[in-house]
């Protein structure tokens, strides 16, 4: 018998807990991701002079390298400068800066997609510009944003299992361990992406109805 | 700066197998792609179902889990592969999942009025899809593709973990033996952005090849000189 049934529910209450952290990972690292991608956004949008040109060119070059080898970089890098945190601290500000990065990019759409008129009346109206942004652009904006940051929790879920690299106990890692361990790793390794599917899919349908109920209506 | 100067050559192989990785990975991903995208399309449940599956299965969990499966788990079933083999299998099987998305999406937005005119001259199925349908869509697919490419370079950072000597791998021998650790990782973090970069040129570069009133715009061009030339 290949499966060994036994083995597997043994192991499955270890499997949940690495679950529970990988979960954990994602939503404080899309609160991260939502929040620091706003500012970049917000930042570039408003094109003061050097800031908003190198907040530009860091948005490209995250987007243009590895998860994996930005996490080595704060793993072993910043600890000789200094700057250490645990793992699963550093993974948590490491895929929450990565996709931040993205993150960013959806916002800009947002904020483009919002028409001129909106900008001119708030002129007219002579308001401040934090309350433009507050309350006319950044509320138009992040509502055809929500379903496109749905998609990316549901990615970052899915991603965070790179995190394992740097000794981060999420749901992949627990599930080597127990292969290692005990040289079986047909069940942990099966059940690990069962787990992932298991959240990931009906996330994602979840997502896909978000997305139509917000889909613009003009 | 020294480590990465003395261990060039290394790197260099480490760059290599990146770029094999990414070849081999994406000339699969493209297959699978339209496997699986046309399979989704297709008429008959038999082949509809299973792609469906497929593509479900390959987007819902993750690439590392995937990779590893495909190389711990699967000796269990008394295959074992070159760690290169799954490496590549799945790279180009999850990316292709994602990609398949894509061509599914891009066909199926396609005009009716087009099929319904290459019913009405009497096409063959395979031959509409061949000579009308798909030659049409690759200008909506290439933007999403493109992203994919990158998707699947950048991806290629996770194969050093199943033991293959990619540009990770080598940096990280090279950070262990060394411990210049700032300069080795800079270095890599920037061959890695031109890379991607050099990706993203390509899409642009293909996407205006193939753009579908490409003759269209060389001929108003034209057009445009002429009325210029007769205007003076």
């Amino acid at each position: 018998m290949i499966w060994d049934n036994a083995f597997a529910i043994s192991i499955l209450p270890i499997l949940l807990q690495g679950l529970w952290t990988t979960v954990h990972i994602t939503v404080v690292g899309t609160l991260l991701a939502a929040g620091l991608g706003l500012v970049f956004a917000v930042l570039r949008r408003l094109a003061i002079p050097v800031l908003s040109k190198v907040i530009a060119f860091l948005v490209v070059f995250v987007r243009g390298t590895p998860l994996l080898v930005q996490a080595y970089v704060a793993f072993f890098v910043l600890p000789s400068y200094g700057i250490s945190f645990d793992a699963l601290t550093t993974g948590i500000v490491v895929i929450g800066v990565n996709y931040s990065a993205y993150m960013a990019e959806v916002y800009r759409s947002g904020i483009q997609g919002v028409s001129k008129g909106q900008w001119e009346a708030a002129t007219a109206l002579s308001l401040p510009g934090t309350r433009t942004w507050g309350r006319i652009v950044l509320p138009q904006a992040i509502r055809t944003v929500v379903p496109m940051l749905g998609n990316y929790l549901i990615q970052m879920f899915k991603d965070s299992a790179v995190l394992s690299a740097i000794t981060v106990v999420e749901l992949m890692a627990t599930a080597q361990a127990i292969g290692s361990s005990n040289f079986r790793y047909l069940e942990p390794l099966t059940l690990a992406a069962l787990l992932f599917l298991a959240v990931s899919y009906p996330a994602s349908r979840l997502v896909n109805r978000l997305e139509r109920r917000y889909a613009p209506q003009h | 700066m020294n480590a990465v100067i003395e261990y060039a050559p290394l790197l260099w192989q480490g760059l290599l197998t990146t770029l094999t990785v990414t070849v081999l990975g994406g000339a699969l991903c493209l297959v699978v792609a339209f496997a699986a995208g046309l399979a989704r399309l297709s008429r008959h449940r038999i082949l509809r179902w299973p792609a469906g599956v497929f593509i479900e299965v390959f987007r819902g969990t993750s690439l590392l889990v995937q990779m590893f499966w495909l190389f711990f788990a699967l000796p269990f079933f008394g295959i074992q592969l070159h760690p290169l083999t799954a490496a590549v299998l799945a790279l180009g099987l999850n990316e292709g999942a994602y990609a398949a998305e894509v061509v599914r999406g891009a066909i199926a937005s396609r005009a009716k009025g087009q099929t319904e005119a290459c019913i009405a001259l009497g096409m063959e199925p395979a031959l509409r899809l061949r000579r009308i349908i798909i030659p049409q869509s690759i200008p909506a697919m290439l933007p999403p593709f493109g992203n994919v490419m990158v998707d699947l370079l950048k991806n290629t950072s996770l194969v050093s973990l199943v033991t293959v000597a990619d540009l990770t791998f080598s940096a990280q021998m090279i950070r262990s033996t060394t411990g210049q650790t700032t300069a080795i990782f800079t270095t890599i973090l920037v061959m890695y952005f031109v890379l991607s970069y050099l990706l993203t040129l390509l899409t642009a570069w293909l996407e205006k090849r193939f753009a579908l009133d490409r003759k269209a715009l060389t001929l108003q061009r034209k057009e445009n000189i002429l009325m210029k030339v007769g205007a003076a």
